[in-house]
């Protein structure tokens, strides 16, 4: 059973077309790649898979289950997790608090109402543990928003993680990040890749051929073709639409 | 029976049409610069007290009333330059409390200046004759208040679609980032908003004048019904205002004069007559809840972030 | 949105206060508790009462504070359940209900069922239209409330005041005051171990960022929606004491006037601080009364302050308190 599986999506804003009857599937276990020009609508698929938005036609099953009607936090809680685009996380809070905020999310039980968290140790070490997996132990205590941008995505990354999910949707984690950041958060993708199937949407096409089991492409709005990373290196057609020459199904 | 539904009718378009100049300019002021500014009830009033002392002064209603929308519109570059241009990029919270505080002053002053009893204004000697058409009669100045009211509603429509500036004032209400990367000026225009805004109120202040009596409530009334209108109309957005004024002013008007009896018909007894009473202040409301329950960014929303 | 300065402040894990706290709790504590006897030995009753309202008043923001503050949920209604618990007080007593085992449960659950019913309707709006919906609600009950003639209509109705347990009477100034401050710090403690454990975590973190605590599986809506519930509660049980303290109850209880007026305590005395709620209504309460001492003018000078007071702090005063010291 495929882990994902997305069957003739469709999504419109309008009058415009942003995804148009896209399939996809992604095998457990794997780290797959989302590649494609700007405006191709990759991150709108991301968000029609992680039930931030709702395709007008289409089917989207996770771990066998039709979840196309299910809202974010839902698919969430059954084990979708996702970072965005730009940075998404509590700014005023510091890194530990982010994270024991994911964990008591998974956790469940959220409605206690007279136990202080800070009196919950075991929330607290599993916080720590987490973000020493991913080489945040020595800035626990800083309020995230004064963070460098590449710390900032290894968080949101660590707090993904933290909810255990099956599926990791990461919406260009490489975007905006210094070389040597990069080379931080491609290694953090890497440790997170033996615990979890990865969904990667990237531009920075050296790391998607370093991580990436499979590559899909897409482009105005289509997919185009998926495959293995030489497969779709060679391909004519992924060339072209990248340098702009060819518009397919136009 | 004909004559009075035709009749109700009639003032419920020039409710209306009153409420869409008052909500414009708020829902202009929410849209463009993201400010909720309270104290736009207030420049309804102050133009509506102004008019009448300028009617005395100038013997001319027509003169007063622009003279009033004119002064109306200059207070509100004032406020603009002292006040709420320290409020742009601020919590929604900071803007409550400092236009609150602005609607406060205002009164006061208002108080302080013409007193606590309500002022009067007169409808203009050539509109006072009611208008006979066979057995049915309906006030001159209503009408005329209709008439006029369309008119300034299609001025401001041809502003808003049809010129550069109101398509700059569109394109900031709908993203404002945008528009200021495109070059949109946005420091005139936001002047120009609180500017045409107050006088938006102020006119439709002195307009609604000599039917409703200019007294020192005026202002926060009509300033929760123009919040109620533009969040039906979705904010930011010209047209959704002028549709939901004109359902509000059609609904109000029409619920107050037909729901008793319907409710009559169903119940009786003074309970029912109260309860009937409490409905038809709540009309409104209940509509805008309805609107909410299935549209939670109104009508015609515009915001695109 | 643009952006805004909304650094609403979180406390640091660390154990329960600190020595210094208490020591200022404990101060001000026997200080409450021996301003009556104070106020009786100078014969001044007047100032009794007073503080009882301003400490109804506190528990009224405070509970706002809870949605508003903590919650990120800017209601303009809470007026509604301020009312709603007034008069709920009132017509049980009328009816005959008046004791207060009887009473006050019942009054307060009347509020919590009002409260879960706005709060579903209300909660699916964000915004200017969560503000515009909350008000709305409340401008229902208000003109229900003047309409109804059999309870007083416009000018509205005496209240029978709760008998309390060991037969003490609220009619006592004294007892109201022990009772409102009781009342209070009941409040204050329960605000102040829910806003530290899981639940007040997840509501802060909603506030903050409700698309990444989703996106976490966190089912924002419920937990908004258990806040608003207690929020609107605790509301009640405010209006069931100033129905007490009047002695009297009317539609301005209602209306949107108080509804700003709380909102006004909660952004004064500070945004998601647990004392936010007490300071604003001493502030405002102390102001409006001192003023209007000087002058029948006294709208106009608290006006110009609190303009005065928003342009001066240039980050805005919900920035103001920054971050919170548990």
């Amino acid at each position: 059973m495929r882990l994902l599986e997305v069957v003739g999506v469709s999504k419109w804003f309008g009058g415009l077309s942003a995804v148009n009857n896209c399939s996809l599937s992604v095998e457990k276990g794997e780290v797959h790649a989302l590649i494609g020009p700007n405006g191709a609508g990759k991150t709108t698929l991301i968000s029609l898979i992680s039930g931030l938005l709702f395709p007008e036609k289409g089917k989207i099953l996770f771990q066998g289950r039709d979840v196309t009607h299910l809202p974010d936090w839902r698919r969430a809680s059954l084990g979708i997790g996702r970072t965005f685009q730009i940075v998404n996380l509590f700014p005023s809070w510091t890194i530990l608090e982010n994270l024991v905020l994911a964990i008591m999310a998974r956790d469940g039980h959220g409605f206690r109402f007279w136990k202080p968290v800070v009196s919950e140790r075991h929330l607290f070490q599993r916080a720590e543990a987490l973000a020493s997996f991913l080489g945040l132990e020595e800035r626990l205590e800083v309020p995230v928003a004064t963070l460098p941008h590449g710390e900032r995505r290894t968080v949101e990354i660590a707090m993904a993680l933290a909810i255990s999910p099956r599926l990791l949707l990461l919406d260009e984690p490489l975007a905006g990040l210094s070389p040597q950041e990069s080379v931080r958060v491609v290694q953090a993708i890497r440790k997170v890749a033996k615990e979890t199937t990865v969904l990667l949407v990237e531009h920075d096409m050296e790391a998607v051929f370093q991580l990436a089991h499979r590559v899909t492409v897409m482009a105005y709005g289509t997919i185009l073709l998926t495959g293995s990373p030489p497969e779709v290196q060679a391909s004519k057609e992924v060339q072209q639409v990248y340098l702009g020459e060819h518009e397919p199904f136009a | 029976m004909g004559f009075y539904l035709v009749e109700q009718i009639l003032n419920g378009l020039q409710l209306g049409f009153l409420l869409f100049l008052v909500a414009s300019g708020l829902t202009l002021v929410l849209g463009v610069a993201n400010v909720i500014n309270l104290a736009h009830g207030a420049f309804y009033m102050v133009g509506a007290y102004l008019a009448a002392a300028l009617v005395g002064l100038t013997g001319s209603f027509g003169l007063a009333i622009l003279l009033a929308a004119l002064a109306t519109s200059f207070l509100g570059l004032l406020a603009e330059a002292f006040l709420l241009r320290h409020l742009y990029n601020r919590d929604h919270l900071d803007q409550v409390l400092a236009t609150f505080a602005l609607m406060l002053v205002l009164s006061e002053l208002v108080r302080m200046t013409w007193g606590s009893q309500p002022v009067a204004l007169s409808v203009p000697a050539a509109l006072a004759q009611p208008l006979r058409l066979g057995e049915f009669s309906y006030s001159t100045y209503r009408l005329a208040l209709i008439a006029f009211g369309a008119g300034v509603s299609l001025g401001l429509f041809w502003l808003i679609f049809r010129t550069r500036l109101g398509m700059w004032l569109r394109a900031a209400a709908a993203n404002w980032e945008m528009a200021r990367c495109m070059g949109v000026p946005a420091g005139a225009l936001y002047k120009l908003t609180f500017a045409l805004g107050a006088f938006l109120a102020g006119l439709a202040g002195s307009l609604v004048g000599p039917i409703t009596a200019v007294h020192l409530g005026m202002g926060t009334d009509v300033l929760i019904l123009c919040f109620v209108i533009i969040v039906i109309g979705g904010v930011g957005s010209i047209k959704g205002a002028f549709v939901a004024a004109l359902l509000v002013g059609l609904v109000d008007n029409l619920g107050r004069a037909f729901l008793p009896s319907l409710f009559q018909l169903v119940l009786s007894g003074p309970v029912a007559a109260s309860l009937a009473s409490a409905l038809v202040s709540t009309l409104v409301y209940l509509f805008m809840a309805l609107v909410l329950v299935f549209r939670p960014e109104g009508l015609f929303p515009v915001r695109m972030r | 949105m643009r952006p805004t300065n909304k650094p609403h402040g979180f406390d640091q894990p660390r154990s329960l206060g600190e020595p210094r706290a208490w020591v200022l709790g404990l101060f001000l504590g026997v200080l409450a508790l021996a301003y009556p006897l104070v106020m009786g030995a100078v014969d001044q009753p007047y100032f009794i009462t007073f503080a009882s309202r301003v400490f109804v008043f506190a528990l009224a923001a405070t509970s706002l504070n809870l949605i508003l503050g903590y919650g990120g949920m800017v209601s303009f209604g809470h007026a509604a359940f301020v009312g709603t618990g007034a008069y709920a007080t009132a017509i049980l007593a009328q009816a005959g209900w008046v004791s207060a085992w009887a009473n006050w449960p019942l009054a307060l659950g009347v509020c919590a069922l009002l409260a879960s019913v706005i709060g579903v309707l209300s909660l699916r709006t964000r915004g200017l239209y969560f503000i515009m919906i909350t008000l709305a609600f409340a401008q229902m009950l208000y003109y229900l409330a003047v309409s109804l003639r059999v309870y007083g209509g416009e000018d509205g109705m005496p209240v029978r005041r709760t008998l309390l347990p060991f037969g003490l009477e609220l009619r006592d100034e004294i007892v109201l005051y022990y009772t409102s401050l009781l009342v209070l710090a009941l409040a204050l403690l329960l605000t102040w171990r829910l806003v530290n454990a899981r639940f007040g975590w997840i509501l802060r973190a909603s506030s903050e960022n409700p698309t990444r605590a989703a996106s976490l599986g966190l089912p924002v809506f419920y937990y908004q929606l258990v806040a608003f519930v207690l929020a609107g509660t605790m509301g009640g049980m405010a209006g069931i004491l100033l129905a007490n303290l009047n002695g009297w109850v009317s539609p301005s209880f209602l209306s949107w006037h108080l509804s700003g007026q709380l909102m006004m305590m909660v952004i004064l005395g500070g945004v998601a601080r647990l004392w936010g709620g007490v300071l604003g209504a001493v502030a405002y309460l102390f102001l409006e009364t001192l003023l209007s001492e000087f002058t029948i003018h006294w709208q106009l000078f608290l006006g110009g302050l609190l303009l005065l007071a928003v342009l001066a702090v240039k980050k805005g005063l919900t920035g103001l308190w920054g971050k919170e010291r548990g």
